[in-house]
């Protein structure tokens, strides 16, 4: 495994429970690398991501995952749950507990990383909510509180499942352009499944387009020549 | 007849002593459990544990020790259902609990009849708590109480995120299982007194209290604690100069304290 390498999958095969979802995938995630993940409905997205998190051994292959990683140093913004949506909590209390991981054998967080968590709330424009309730906020406003949570416990990737779901078009574009700040600014690669196309091209550098029919994976422009690419572009034409 | 003089009594002192321990283990746990829809675990554990006590009470045995091991070996399993993607959790607990009910009165109406016995273990007394009970429960009391602060991060985590705590690391699975192990401790430890139909509303009642309140985990976690501790001796108090059953009767204080929530919440919001 080379420095710049985050996670390196070999002819990886997952599934459950004996059954194959996803075969023969080769797939390399560099720091500052920008990859979106699409691809129809049960076509095996979301069983890719947990490989990559490192919560599902591949059948087949191998996934190799930087140290950094192996230790937690990787923030996740996972689909939100039924639960959450009447959680109490305040905005502070969710964002500190993305230090849990980097805490090691200690029981209380130190000054320092509440430091961090305060100065990642500022960073995605959420320090003003700090003592409110998470259950309170707006879609939007919670997919920022989580985010500032993942940058507390990650400082080279963050994995997203789905993140735009459940916002309206303003949240969504305003997420993005985060997305592409910390990746530009920050250094930050990003792995992001999706199924917004037309916005993940924008932002994205390289695709994995998983179809029942194959794999695709490239830089946006050679997606959009690509046959699976051009059905998308067909689509958007109706 | 005044309330010093009620606590005159040993065995007053034994329930309350043990009492609040346990409303306080209940309440402080109960949090976590109803934020992940783990509510009829709790309740399903209660089950179990009436089963067990018959048991042990036909085998002579003393009942803790015997239930103790049985009803946490029953929150394994149970939790193992609960996660598990095939599986029908709810129905799964329903058929438990049904099913260690019944095992429990076929054990009590062959052994010692179906006595008075059966009424205590099912709605609780006031007289169940022996010296050794009370011993037993102040030092498991103590223990779920050092956990808890120990953890209390990390149980945070757990519960407001399973698959973030998971990816970022956090064994997920061995903070749910000290979850559900002191679940199985307290509800062993109060089911004697509250009764085994009625132990499940001292875990869910105070967190469903304190969420209509406050909105920080951590003013949740406190008001639960303080909202189980004031209603467990109120009601003590209660049942004790109205001579009713301990346990209908605490349950009673906590709806009570719930309702009056939930209006001061309707309140706050218009």
């Amino acid at each position: 495994m080379e420095s710049n390498e985050l996670i390196v999958c070999k002819n990886v095969s997952l599934g459950y429970e004996g059954q194959r979802v996803l075969t023969g995938l080769d797939l390399t995630v560099r720091s500052g690398d920008y990859l979106c993940i699409v691809g129809d409905n049960g076509s095996g997205k979301s069983t890719l991501l947990r490989g990559l998190l490192g919560l599902l051994s591949p059948m087949e292959g191998t996934i190799e995952r930087a140290p950094a990683l192996r230790q937690g140093n990787l923030g996740y913004l996972p689909q939100q749950t039924r639960a959450q949506k009447d959680f109490p909590a305040t905005v502070f209390e969710v964002v500190l507990s993305g230090c849990l991981s980097r805490k090691g054998a200690r029981f209380f967080y130190s000054a320092a990383q509440k430091s961090e968590a305060l100065m990642n709330m500022g960073k995605l424009g959420v320090l003003e909510l700090k003592d409110k309730c998470y259950r309170d906020l707006s879609g939007g406003q919670q997919q920022r509180v989580l985010l500032a949570r993942a940058l507390c416990a990650a400082t080279g990737l963050l994995i997203l499942d789905e993140p735009i779901t459940g916002l309206d078009p303003a949240a969504a574009q305003d997420l993005y352009k985060i997305l592409s700040y910390l990746n530009r600014k920050e250094g930050m690669a990003i792995v992001m499944v999706t199924h917004d196309l037309k916005a993940a091209l924008q932002s994205a550098r390289t695709v994995l387009h998983i179809g029942h029919r194959g794999v695709f994976h490239g830089t946006a422009e050679e997606y959009l020549a690509s046959p699976m690419g051009k059905r998308f572009k067909e689509d958007e034409m109706l | 007849m005044s309330i010093l003089q009620m606590f005159s009594y040993p065995f007053m002192q034994r329930a309350l002593i043990a009492g609040v321990l346990v409303s306080l283990c209940a309440a402080l746990l109960g949090v976590s459990l109803v934020l992940k829809r783990y509510s009829m675990i709790g309740d399903g554990l209660s089950h179990v544990s009436f089963g067990a006590l018959a048991i042990a009470v036909a085998l002579g045995m003393t009942p803790l020790y015997f239930s103790i091991p049985v009803v946490i070996l029953a929150a394994f399993l149970l939790l193992r259902v609960a996660d598990h993607p095939r599986w029908n959790a709810d129905a799964a607990i329903a058929a438990m609990s049904a099913a260690s009910l019944a095992i429990g009165i076929l054990v009590i109406s062959l052994t010692t009849g179906m006595t008075t016995d059966v009424d205590n273990y099912m709605f609780g007394s006031v007289l169940a708590m022996t010296k050794t009970d009370v011993a037993l429960s102040v030092v498991l009391c103590l223990a779920v109480l050092t956990l808890f602060i120990l953890f209390y991060h990390k149980l945070f985590a757990v519960t407001f995120d399973e698959s973030f705590s998971r990816a970022t690391g956090l064994k997920v699975d061995r903070y749910n299982t000290l979850l559900a192990v002191l679940t199985a401790l307290t509800i062993v430890l109060g089911m004697r007194m509250m009764g085994a139909m009625l132990i499940s509303s001292l875990i869910i009642f105070p967190a469903l209290t304190a969420m209509r309140l406050f909105k920080s985990f951590r003013g949740v976690i406190l008001c639960a604690a303080v909202t189980s501790v004031v209603c467990f001796c109120a009601g003590l108090t209660v049942s004790f100069v109205c001579s009713t059953p301990v346990g209908a009767t605490v349950v009673a204080a906590n709806l009570t304290v719930f309702l009056a929530a939930c209006v001061l919440n309707l309140a706050k919001s218009h």
